[in-house]
């Protein structure tokens, strides 16, 4: 493995030992120095074309924990601003050596050409509407921890899946582990070849919900809408929206779980957003270790 | 581990010659001098640290985890103590990571009293260039401030790259950097021996086992049956 560039390029074996590797690094987090010596020397950029507050810093912390140096580049302040294209900023820094790109970018297939340019590994932080390989892998690490498995597990993504890097990264990676991914959403906000992928589509929340052992809420991403997908906020929000009420129908043992930036009253509400079955934090904390684990992995050997 | 298949499930710890010293080896240790050693050790580890009360074990993984809890069961039995045993996996701080593919992490588990304060005993199979206790004491440092830490080991090779020398011993084995000495326990591989044989061809990745003892945690008998 050199680049994780997609969920779908993961075979079993290699996603387990992501999420192993993770659980192991966790404990780094309880110690008193929270630091491994691993990739002294390495230098880790973070370049950032969209806004980020959890993956930037969580790409951020892992890299300083495995003793990496990092360098954080946003497109805001940058010579991009002066029309400087991807492959020359990219050139640019692998010319400062850098081991890793951390790229974040708001065209689908951003990391993959990236990945043709530079000699060093290129980790996909995000790529518009396609891929956001570690938020799957940390969400997939969430479920195993909390739920103890994935094979057999039935796994509900429900909201903006035509706009959502996350759902797709999802269904390839928990496919690929063994669950049962069934995607809920408007027909207006599921994409056209959805029947090609490895998953069941629904319309209805109310079905699918008693017969999910995880939920996992996405939000409406209005920044990419061009046009009205929905009649409006508090129709989506009722046909959509997970509230207490909807929660109560599901298994005890289910689990709520959202990528954030979460939207409170829209496709989730407060109440269920602060249950203690939701998993948002813990999402935060796994991805730290998950992305350790990423890195580790990738950069860690010859 | 073709090894742990098909040894599996007979001979509980009797070394039985054929299918378990393999052509070209020999047994230099077998089930009960292994048992013999531990046991001697463990009256060593109560003797030097005036009873045993400090102590924590921490095995390195994977062959120094099995040997750290059967040294505790034994220190159990003579001293009705309950040594604290845990793991410590130094992957993370080998020195050798770049030049071989990335390695998968071993766990590691630190009892619940932390180390601060304690005699830490690090337990390993083979002492060889002393890179992987190297490692474990960079290790160590991170976790907590043990007030001494000991290195008990199953076979010293010899060949030390490092100033590092083990405080027990179970057997010391004068060998040529051309053999490859081989830790086989019941644990891990369903039978307990000690193997010294030649190095294997310097073919691929098992390279690491004898003719590189520049390699950290030369760890050949951990490789041994992945190979």
């Amino acid at each position: 493995m050199r680049h994780l560039l997609s969920t779908g390029d993961l075979s079993r074996d290699e996603a387990t030992l992501v999420l192993d590797t993770a659980a192991e690094l966790a404990q780094v987090g309880d110690r008193s120095v929270k630091k491994l010596p691993t990739l002294r020397g390495r230098t880790v950029v973070n370049l950032f074309y969209e806004d980020s507050t959890r993956t930037r810093t969580s790409f951020e912390l892992a890299a300083k924990r495995l003793s990496a140096d990092v360098i954080n580049f946003s497109a805001k302040g940058s010579s991009v601003s002066k029309g400087e294209s991807l492959k020359d900023t990219a050139l640019t820094l692998q010319a400062m050596g850098a081991d890793a790109v951390v790229i974040r970018h708001s065209a689908s297939g951003a990391a993959h050409r990236l990945a043709t340019w530079v000699d060093g590994s290129v980790l996909n932080a995000g790529d518009g509407t396609h891929e956001h390989p570690t938020q799957a892998l940390l969400d997939a690490y969430t479920m195993r921890e909390r739920l103890g498995r994935l094979d057999g597990l039935r796994v509900a993504v429900v909201g903006d899946i035509l706009h959502s890097r996350v759902a797709r990264s999802n269904v390839l990676l928990l496919t690929t582990l063994g669950a049962h991914v069934t995607l809920v959403a408007p027909p207006t906000l599921l994409p056209v070849s959805v029947d090609t992928w490895t998953c069941e589509v629904s319309y209805d929340l109310d079905d699918v919900l008693p017969k999910s052992d995880v939920v996992m809420m996405l939000r409406v991403q209005a920044e990419r809408m061009r046009d009205s997908f929905f009649p409006s906020v508090r129709e989506y929000s009722r046909n959509y929206g997970l509230d207490g009420a909807r929660l109560a129908r599901m298994p005890e043992h289910a689990i709520v779980m959202h990528p954030g930036p979460m939207v409170r009253g829209m496709e989730i509400a407060a109440e269920v957003a602060d249950s203690p079955r939701c998993t948002v934090t813990a999402q935060v904390a796994n991805g730290v270790s998950l992305r350790m684990a990423v890195l580790y992995l990738l950069l860690g050997g010859s | 581990m073709r090894v742990r298949k098909s040894t599996q499930g007979d001979a509980e710890g009797v070394a039985e010659p054929s299918p378990e010293v393999p052509d070209g080896t020999r047994a230099v240790l077998d089930g009960n001098e292994i048992n013999r050693a531990l046991t001697r050790i463990a009256h060593e580890v109560l003797e030097r640290t005036k009873g045993g009360g400090d102590v924590t074990l921490l095995g390195i993984p994977s062959r120094g985890v099995p040997l750290a809890r059967r040294l505790a069961q034994r220190i159990g039995r003579v001293e009705d103590l309950a040594v604290p045993v845990g793991s410590l996996d130094i992957t993370m701080y080998r020195d050798d990571l770049r030049s071989a593919p990335v390695r998968a992490l071993g766990r590691t588990e630190i009892p619940g009293g932390g180390l601060d304060d304690r005699v830490v005993v690090l337990v390993d199979d083979v002492l060889f260039s002393g890179r992987t206790v190297r490692a474990a004491l960079d290790a160590l440092g991170d976790l907590g401030r043990p007030r001494a830490v000991q290195l008990a080991v199953l076979v010293d090779r010899g060949h030390r790259e490092l100033p590092i020398r083990a405080d027990y011993v179970g057997k010391n084995l004068p060998t040529s950097l051309r053999e490859n000495v081989t830790v086989r326990l019941e644990e891990t591989d369903g039978h307990d021996a000690v193997l010294l044989g030649p190095s294997r061809p310097p073919s691929g990745a098992s390279r690491d086992g004898g003719l590189r003892p520049g390699a950290p945690g030369p760890r050949p008998g951990s490789t041994e049956g992945n190979a």
